[in-house]
């Protein structure tokens, strides 16, 4: 446990991408199972059902005042750094291996969580403490990233790393078949490459400036860039499964498309909510996300189909290699041979020149969609986000001058400024707030906006900071709904400060009245 | 103890607290900027923070000078001062001020912990304590300078090929730093940015142990490999620290306990060596002074406010200007 948390002490301190790789390798000289755990870790595999940030405090109120751990917490942003820093230091136990530690705390009965759990971590250091608060917590957050794991592993034992991604998500814990390959002692793991999760292809921003200067239009083909959520479709002939971006298993949520699906496939496509075809709004389909099941009542009110975007395998064929234009006729044929209605075709747009395009990507269906998908007629399927083949082409996004109301500290790496920003519109004479965004602005105006706010702060509600109200934001937002869990009646959809109007007087700001009847709602 | 105000101002007698404008009479606890301005008519401070304040500012920084010694009595009407040693950096010091039987301490900033650069904190026993709260929340537990400065030495013994900048005050802690290496048995000559220089030969001259030190001149790049650097904390961004080969940037301060704090100033080695009282230490100091009226300075007031209020004693925040937290040394 020693060296795994002083790793990422390391690795979450040193801004090079190298020194990084350097201090990963260091570690993954030895191949046992402390790495095993390690690896699932750092690929964020590993979870405790019951140990959850709820549960953490929970502890640690036990162990602390309250307030006083409140303070705290505003003040260092990071629940796994706070309370690993503010748990009283025992005397340490005897130090224990990463595997040994995570198995005694596996066989930790739920119901003796209470005094086992804060055992363990009474006899940490505090840099183990927070290692193992983080792994519990899930979501490391250290600057690693997977991709870099597999590039150091790679490097290490001479393999390539796409060899490595290509066989990833059909290896298990604890990794016996991928390290005794690493070691030369074994072949390449074999998989079933039907059955796998394949890491979706995904797109970069498009550059209007550089890019459509650069690329050839008619090299390329767009699509409409849909506002759901990214799946898999797996269909063989004995079984269907769908699942996330991020390679969750989410086919109990869905059980229309399972049940309707046939044929043999591997289908790239985004899920969406409405009936015949007709995706409704985000929030729609909000009502049967983060479900574990979804009630007959609830698929008849909320419908979901799939929109195919793509076809990794037909049959027994690999497609993946093919170009873009190929693997469409694959897709074309799975969907003439087993037509049901949850999944049809994403529409592919004809256009010649980049101008021509520009038109589409504003004007379509008005708000059920993002933009649009520009991609690489040639592409082969390749995951993770390549540059140069699939770019996208977001809608300008709505924009409001609101005025500064709230300012809380951030968390993670900004935890030491005011940057957490609420802002509100005029409701009579006095201000409502119709939303927060933590994101957006330069480091040059953080800067300012921490200024400001450290210097006129005007009253102070525990880490909340109430503001004179002076300054005014440009906020864009990507959609904005009716919300009755809001004192304005509104909810945004991705808010982020647009820029600072300095120019504007705060009495120009837009009333609620207006704000509801520029965006439409009711 | 209504004579002092939330300025640390004695309008009775015209005295002020280390004042951050040009003053007719003032108490200097110690050297720091935030602290010791320059402009005075009178500076009543120890012999060695006024001496650290004509290196810093010119030997005609102030009109008059009275030196005091720690325990030294000086009174001005019937208001008595005496100062006693803080151990926050060389010549710091409380303040103790006794008023018709009451009796009144200014921490100004204090370590409890010991320190072979400056004289030990004594504790003074009072009605009214005015303490500091750099760092008054109860994350700051301060390890063992001992064991943080281990790193450092273990860190220049593996990286042969990286030279180590290390970040410090240049009034105190760098010093610290230096006599904290030499207490480990570092005995390699320590490279100074040039505006330590006048700081470390007055430590130096007043026989504390800071062992060999040069400054950093234009030397061939390679010759810093494998040495130790330090600097203040502004020059570690600056373009000065790109002339070394393969700088490890390492930093010397209570923030450091904070990892993401230690990040976002692209800190790689941080090191967790402060010149203020810890959590505990400020309880601790609290308790023992057995003040029963507890007024809270610069730092994270709101917890020390809060806790202080749980013990029954009379506790409230005292607001001084020019004084932002996370600035002051």
């Amino acid at each position: 446990m020693k060296k795994f948390s002083s790793l990422l002490h390391n690795l979450i301190l040193t801004p090079s991408r190298n020194t990084k790789i350097k201090l990963l390798q260091d570690y993954f000289k030895i191949l046992d199972i402390n790495r095993a755990y390690a690896l699932a870790i750092l690929s964020d595999q590993l979870s405790f059902q019951f140990i959850k940030a709820s549960k953490l405090r929970e502890l640690v109120y036990k162990q602390v005042d309250q307030h006083l751990f409140d303070y705290s917490y505003d003040y260092v942003g990071d629940l796994a750094e706070t309370i690993s820093l503010i748990w009283p230091t025992n005397k340490e136990g005897k130090s224990q291996n990463l595997s040994t530690l995570i198995e005694n705390i596996k066989k930790i009965k739920k119901s003796e969580i209470n005094t086992e759990f804060s055992k363990v971590l009474s006899e940490l250091s505090n840099n183990e403490r927070w290692t193992l608060i983080k792994i519990c917590t899930g979501g490391l957050r250290i600057g690693v990233s997977e991709r870099l794991v597999k590039t150091a592993l790679a490097d290490l034992y001479n393999k390539s790393v796409n060899e490595i991604e290509e066989i990833w998500h059909g290896l298990e814990f604890p990794y016996e078949n991928l390290f005794q390959w690493l070691k030369n002692e074994k072949s390449k793991p074999k998989i079933d490459f039907k059955k796998l999760f394949h890491p979706m292809m995904l797109a970069n921003p498009i550059d209007e400036e550089k890019d459509f200067k650069r690329l050839d239009a008619n090299e390329f083909q767009a699509e409409y860039k849909w506002d759901g959520i990214r799946v898999q479709l797996m269909v063989s002939s004995n079984s269907v499964s769908l699942y996330s971006r991020t390679g969750d298993n989410i086919s109990s949520a869905f059980p229309e498309i399972i049940e309707t699906t046939k044929g043999e496939a591997v289908i790239d496509g985004e899920l969406l909510v409405g009936g015949n075809f007709k995706p409704s709004g985000f929030n729609d389909l909000q009502q049967r996300l983060n479900r574990k099941k979804a009630s007959k009542d609830l698929q008849k009110k909320f419908p979901v189909f799939i929109r195919a975007y793509d076809i990794l395998f037909y049959k027994e064929k690999d497609l993946r290699k093919l170009s873009l234009v190929e693997r469409r006729k694959y897709l074309e044929k799975f969907q003439k041979e087993n037509t049901t209605n949850q999944i049809d075709l994403s529409a592919i747009i004809n256009f010649s020149t980049w101008e021509e395009l520009t038109t589409y990507k504003n004007n379509f269906y008005d708000d059920l969609n993002e933009g649009v998908m520009i991609k690489l007629k040639n592409s082969e399927y390749l995951p993770g986000r390549k540059k140069g083949y699939w770019y996208k082409w977001k809608k300008n996004p709505k924009l409001v001058d609101a005025i500064l109301m709230y300012a809380q500290r951030g968390h993670g790496k900004r935890s030491s400024y005011y940057s957490d920003f609420t802002f509100g519109v005029w409701k009579e004479k006095e201000l409502v707030p119709i939303g927060k965004a933590y994101s957006g602005y330069t480091d040059k105006e953080l800067l300012v906006l921490d200024k400001f706010i450290r210097n006129n702060t005007t009253n102070k509600f525990g880490p909340v900071r109430e503001v004179k109200k002076e300054i005014i934001l440009e906020v864009a937002f990507d959609d904005v709904f009716p919300s009755t869990r809001h004192k304005s009646g509104v909810a945004m959809r991705f808010p982020r400060i647009h820029r600072i109007r300095w120019d504007k007087p705060i009495n120009e700001v837009l009333s609620i009245k207006e704000f509801k009847k520029e965006f439409k709602i009711d | 103890m209504d004579f002092i105000n939330h300025q640390l101002f004695i309008k009775d007698i015209n005295v002020h607290i280390d004042p951050i404008l040009p003053k007719k009479i003032a108490i200097i606890t110690h050297g720091h900027a935030d602290h010791a301005r320059f402009g005075h008519d009178h500076v009543i401070a120890t012999r060695q923070t006024i001496d650290i304040m004509k290196i810093r500012y010119g030997d005609k920084c102030a009109k008059k000078f009275t030196p005091l010694r720690y325990g030294q009595k000086y009174s001005i009407k019937n208001y008595d001062f005496t100062l006693y040693p803080a151990g926050h950096i060389l010549g710091s010091a409380q303040v103790l001020i006794e008023k018709n039987n009451h009796r009144l301490v200014i921490t100004g900033d204090y370590k409890v912990g010991k320190d072979e650069t400056c004289k030990n904190f004594k504790l003074v026993k009072c009605d009214t304590l005015i303490t500091e709260a750099t760092f008054g929340l109860p994350i700051f537990q301060h390890p063992d300078p001992k064991d943080e400065i281990q790193k450092l030495i273990r860190s220049v013994k593996i990286n042969k090929n990286n030279c180590h900048i290390v970040g410090a005050y240049a009034l105190g802690k760098a010093q610290r730093v230096m006599n904290l290496l030499r207490q480990q048995k570092y005995n390699e000559t320590i490279y100074i940015h040039g505006s330590l220089e006048k700081l470390c030969q007055y430590y130096s001259k007043e026989k504390i142990n800071i062992g060999k030190f040069e400054k950093v001149s234009s030397k061939d790049k390679n010759f810093y490999e494998g040495k130790i650097i330090i600097a203040p904390p502004s020059a570690l961004k600056d373009r000065w620290s790109r002339r070394f080969p393969n700088p490890i940037i390492c930093m010397a301060s209570g923030w450091m306990t904070v990892k993401q704090r230690a990040k976002q100033q692209g800190i790689e080695l941080p090191l967790v060596i402060s010149d203020h009282s810890d959590w505990n230490e400020l309880l601790d100091t609290i308790k023992k002074s057995k003040a029963k009226n507890i007024l809270i300075t610069h730092g994270q007031e709101d917890a020390l406010v809060y806790y202080c209020k749980k013990q029954n004693l009379v506790s409230k925040p005292l607001s001084i200007q020019g004084r932002n937290d996370e600035e002051i040394e």
